[in-house]
């Protein structure tokens, strides 16, 4: 199948899935005795209603845009870093400590130093279940959701301890100085927007583009016969993980530094698990992923608007997600592991 | 700082009883072949039922066996998508633990509103075992937690010593040739799937019903998670199993004495112990443990690949 007939093919997929899932979440509103009409009308206004939903929309998208493009990397190697989560909050505290370590630096270095300090915590947060599977046959499903607890743990002690606001009060951080933050573009929309557009356009050169994306996906089809065509997939599972970490890292990064302007507990509010709805969506594809990051970033902002006017519960979202991911599976065309590699 | 022997050990067992209900379950579904990532999702869903039966009956017992038919009812789902569906386990998991948290916030917001107050309703008791005797204190547990351990010789004899056990096993580790003398993989599986379900939701009936005794969003709050680790630590092994939700159990229960002893380590780091624990753990023991051959492969690819 050709590439254009594959993709057009995916986006069938995703835009039937969408459906599906709106489908079903608004039978079990329904069910619940929530009038859907309502309760999907709040959820659409506070998506899309008016410039600052908007502008909500783009904010909430762009963590899961990096995350998700994280997740599809290391998906694509045949590695299931379900840690997304735990390498954004390092990255996030990371971003808060070297921020507010060097803010007194004329811009943009402190911005640099934070971003480049959130990246490196991601990638060694995602390398300690790397390393972990490669060298000592942890698997990584587990690793990576273990590691999720120990990161919101220290997260959680960083903000209690080290990094807590000098009046004491609540467990939150000073702000970050204002030479480490991400300028605003418009609105409440932070250049991290664009440079999450970036990453998304490197991401899919990395992977379609590069020897290295190419080694990945051939690991990830099929690890035995990568190793006989002199491909490491240990090397391919380290690389993947330490860049999806990195990227996940960022993703914290930019909400510290474009959002919120400290660190605190909730931060992430589960982005990092739903960048893997996200990813699965997109096929993988980092080109889908801005589309569905956009999708489910909508979803997130337009929820809070929901429990607002209609009083459903913001992780409905969650439903929507679900039905999503479930109708995406059942949508695939079974392909035959051999015909899948002849394809590409 | 003085810790309580008894009082440990008997944190130890209520902490460790979801964990080990759950990853049994989990370890029958992986023996047949089946990665569950959704046990944290069962559980959730089990919570949720649990304490709405047990609200609208009054009766403990009827709370449990709603537990187990929510998660049963949910695992059925999962069941139709990896066995006739054959799709990815890990990511059909995924989606049932994004259900099950989507589903249960919004019924409990829709059935109980948005009321601050804690919600309780009628809880198994503890059990009056010997209760003039301190030294056998620990043992003053709710049945659930003696259901739970009866069930590790149980299930150690049924996955060893029976036939359908046998047929089990050999549709985890090679369904390609169970099938081929005449074992049906695909119902093999869907069974292992709902009683994996009927154990996590049991575990997560024991939640609200015998251990915090009301409903929180999102209280399964990654025990599901642990059980799978769990499994893995225990060597896809019942006795294995049975040590590694102790270990847990006891991990958890030293670090709330710790706490309470006001020992001088941060409390969120005393949180991340039994995390880093099962890391260690994990890291010193998985280099030669070997899972069911099959565990967590689309029937259709790895019959392609043959």
């Amino acid at each position: 199948m050709s590439r254009g007939s594959r993709s057009a093919l995916q986006s069938f997929r995703a835009v039937a899935a969408v459906a599906a899932a709106f489908a079903v979440s608004t039978l079990l509103l329904l069910l619940s005795g929530i009038d859907p009409l309502a309760a999907l009308g709040a959820l659409v206004g506070g998506a899309l209603g008016d410039r600052f939903a908007l502008g909500d929309t783009v904010v909430k998208t762009c963590p899961l845009l990096v995350t998700g493009l994280g997740v599809a990397l290391a998906f694509r190697a045949g590695v299931w870093n379900i840690g997304a989560e735990g390498q954004l909050l390092v990255g996030a505290l990371a971003a808060t400590a070297v921020g507010r370590a060097c803010g007194g630096a004329p811009f943009p270095l402190p911005l640099l130093a934070a971003l480049a300090g959130a990246a490196v915590a991601g990638a060694l947060w995602a390398g300690i279940a790397a390393a972990l599977r490669v060298y000592r046959n942890v698997n990584e499903i587990v690793a990576t959701i273990m590691l999720n607890f120990v990161a919101a743990r220290l997260l959680g002690w960083a903000v209690h301890g080290p990094l807590m606001e000098a009046a004491g009060r609540y467990p939150q951080s000073d702000p970050i100085p204002p030479a480490a933050l991400l300028p605003l573009i418009v609105g409440r929309v932070h250049a991290g927007v664009l440079l999450a557009l970036l990453l998304a356009a490197a991401s899919w050169a990395l992977l379609f583009r590069t020897g290295a994306g190419f080694r990945w996906r051939v690991v990830g089809e099929n690890a035995r016969a990568a190793r006989v065509a002199g491909f490491s997939p240990e090397r391919a599972v380290l690389e993947a993980m330490l860049t999806s970490g990195a990227l996940a890292g960022l993703a914290g990064a930019f909400e510290v530094l474009g959002v919120t302007g400290r660190l605190f507990e909730q931060l992430s509010g589960g982005g990092g698990y739903t960048a893997i709805a996200v990813a699965l969506t997109a096929g993988l594809h980092p080109g889908g992923v801005t589309l569905a990051a956009l999708f489910f970033g909508a979803l997130a902002a337009g929820s809070g608007a929901m429990q607002r006017v209609a009083g459903v519960s913001a992780v409905f979202v969650a439903i929507v997600q679900a039905a999503t991911l479930l109708a995406i599976l059942a949508l695939e065309t079974p392909r035959p592991r051999r015909a899948a590699a002849e394809s590409r | 700082m003085t810790i309580d022997p008894i009082a440990l050990a008997a944190a130890t067992l209520g902490l460790a009883t979801p964990l080990l209900l759950a990853a049994l379950g989990e370890l029958v579904a992986e023996r047949a072949g089946i990665l569950n990532v959704g046990v944290e999702g069962l559980m959730l869903a089990g919570a949720f039922a649990g304490m709405l039966g047990s609200w609208a009956s009054g009766s403990p017992t009827i709370g449990m066996l709603c537990a187990c038919g929510a998660a049963l009812a949910l695992a059925a789902l999962f069941a139709l998508w990896v066995v006739v569906l054959d799709v990815e386990q890990v990511v059909a998991g995924v989606a049932v633990n994004l259900l099950a948290l989507g589903a249960t916030g919004v019924l409990y917001r829709a059935i109980f509103g948005q009321t601050g107050s804690a919600l309780t309703v009628a809880t198994f008791a503890p059990l009056a075992i010997a209760p003039g005797v301190a030294a056998l204190a620990p043992l003053r547990q709710p049945l659930p937690v003696y259901v739970a351990l009866a069930l590790v010789p149980a299930v150690w004899f049924f996955l060893g010593r029976t036939r359908l056990g046998l047929r089990l096993r050999a549709a985890g580790e090679a369904p390609q040739a169970a099938e081929s003398v005449g074992v049906n993989v695909g119902a093999t599986r869907t069974g292992a799937i709902l009683v994996a379900a009927l154990f996590a939701g049991a575990a997560g009936g024991y939640l609200s019903l015998a251990y915090s005794n009301t409903f929180v969003e999102g209280m399964s709050a990654g025990r599901g998670f642990i059980a799978l680790a769990i499994v893995v630590f225990g060597r896809w092994r019942p006795s294995g199993i049975l040590i590694g939700a102790w270990l847990f159990g006891a991990a958890s229960a030293l670090q709330f004495q710790l706490q309470a002893a006001g020992v001088a380590v941060p409390f969120h780091l005393l949180l991340m112990l039994p995390y880093v624990l099962t890391l260690v753990v994990l890291a010193l023991t998985s280099r030669d443990a070997r899972g069911p051959a099959a565990l967590a492969q689309r029937r259709r690819l790895s019959a392609a690949a043959d």
